[in-house]
């Protein structure tokens, strides 16, 4: 991962679904090391916005500027994108998923173990995914992040389904991250317990 | 970028293998149509070796349709599209990666199956080695030109009726060129006719491989977003 100071700062954005606002004016600013948890209502467009930092997601209207990390590339294919889908196939084992996901995403093609071992997945690595539960299946698909090193990581809920325990070592990783220099949004329900994390509250009064 | 390929490639591959839906079933239902046939226009050797050509075609088509509606939608449904969409590989070679797994799947194991349902129609000695080889040419065209009707219709419950009705167009000349290779054999058309149906065939298919993903990536970026 790169070292160097990664910053992102979003101005005045504006996102619209079904030609419904869902939100506008929206500024922040983040730099590397720090972490950006979400909160609002449902609908208040905490997946919308991360969506569109993902870059899966059109942005109506105004500006998001990254910097810090590859030039050559997008702020979406810099970034690790966990959302309400786990994007698992029943039938590949969850080896297979991680190994998939490291190939494609990071073209590396060995060393899936050690993210399995981060989640606590190790010794269900030859098992389809099919046979996990929600929470594994969640922790599966978090092992992306630890399997493919990015420096932004979007996350959407990510503590669906997890027990306390998975809570917390998603919290260790997250501030291991945060420690890289590495940069976090998270939208959550959840109290985290981040260290130097900030908050950002979208507005119910968009919405009226 | 390579590596990247040719992961989603062998995922892809994997996948059809461990779930057996796509490129069974195709050939399944190329079967059930061929067998069906002479019981449906009866024992006649004669019209069933002259129709034969045109009918393998026509079954081999519809069994490719059949096949083509799962070719994003599952991917679409799970999340995946969204995260490979995130990876290096442009969207077109993700399109190209996919269509080619098809072809794999699908496209070739019907191929493999026509000479032996041809046995069922009477199909002429010497029309075998210009009816492989026009499908051989005419496969790969199904599966690129199928994924732009597939990837219109990512986001529509059940759209496979869509997707072949927006593809069925782009699927005539393939069929119409194909089968006049085939023809030709059988002494329905001189050799020459043959020859060039044949090449016509290489062209739709080369123009396939590049119309295929460039269509397919535009249709998947307005859908997705």
């Amino acid at each position: 991962m790169t070292i160097s100071e990664l910053s992102l700062s979003v101005r005045d954005l504006a996102c619209e679904r079904g030609g419904r606002l869902v939100f506008e004016g929206l500024s922040f600013s983040l730099r590397g090391g720090e972490a950006l948890v979400l909160t609002g209502s449902n609908g208040a467009g905490k997946s919308s916005l991360l969506r569109q930092l993902a870059g899966l997601l059109d942005v109506a209207q105004g500006v998001m500027a990254f910097e810090g990390g590859d030039p050559e590339l997008s702020l979406g294919e810099q970034a690790h994108y966990v959302g309400h889908l786990d994007a698992l196939k029943p039938s590949m084992t969850v080896m297979e998923t991680v190994s998939f996901w490291r190939t494609y995403l990071g073209s590396i093609p060995e060393g899936a173990d050690t993210a399995l071992e981060a989640l606590g997945l190790a010794h269900l690595a030859d098992l389809p995914a099919a046979y996990l539960s929600a929470g594994q299946r969640r922790r599966l698909s978090l092992a992306r992040l630890i399997a493919v090193p990015r420096p932004v990581w979007l996350l959407d809920e990510p503590t669906v389904a997890l027990d306390a325990a998975s809570v917390a070592r998603l919290v260790a990783l997250m501030t291991s991250h945060l420690g890289q220099g590495g940069m976090i949004v998270a939208a959550t329900h959840l109290d985290l317990g981040l260290a130097e994390a900030r908050q950002l509250r979208l507005g119910a009064e968009a919405l009226t | 970028m390579t590596r990247a390929f040719f992961a989603l490639l062998a995922r892809d591959l994997r996948l059809a293998v461990r779930l057996g839906g796509g490129g069974g079933m195709a050939v399944f239902f190329f079967l059930v149509v061929i067998s069906l046939l002479p019981f449906g226009i009866g024992p006649d050797r004669e019209l069933l070796a002259k129709v034969a050509p045109g009918m393998l075609w026509v079954a081999l088509l519809l069994a490719a349709l059949l096949t083509l509606d799962r070719l994003f939608q599952a991917d679409y449904e799970d999340g995946s599209l969204d995260l490979l969409t995130m990876g290096l590989l442009p969207l077109e070679l993700i399109v190209v990666a996919k269509a080619l797994g098809h072809w794999l799947t699908t496209g070739l194991p019907l191929v493999v199956a026509a000479p032996l349902l041809g046995l069922m129609l009477n199909l002429p000695g010497e029309a075998y080695p210009p009816l492989i080889l026009a499908m051989l040419a005419g496969t790969p065209a199904l599966s690129f030109l199928g994924a732009i009707g597939a990837a219109l219709t990512v986001g529509v419950r059940r759209g496979g009726l869509l997707a072949s009705l927006l593809v069925m167009p782009f699927y005539v000349p393939v069929l119409i060129f194909g089968v006049g290779a085939a023809d030709a054999a059988t002494g329905g058309f001189a050799g020459e006719a043959g020859r060039q149906s044949l090449l016509l065939l290489g062209a739709v298919a080369l123009a396939s491989l590049v119309l295929g993903p460039l269509g397919g990536a535009a249709a998947l970026r307005a859908n997705l977003r």
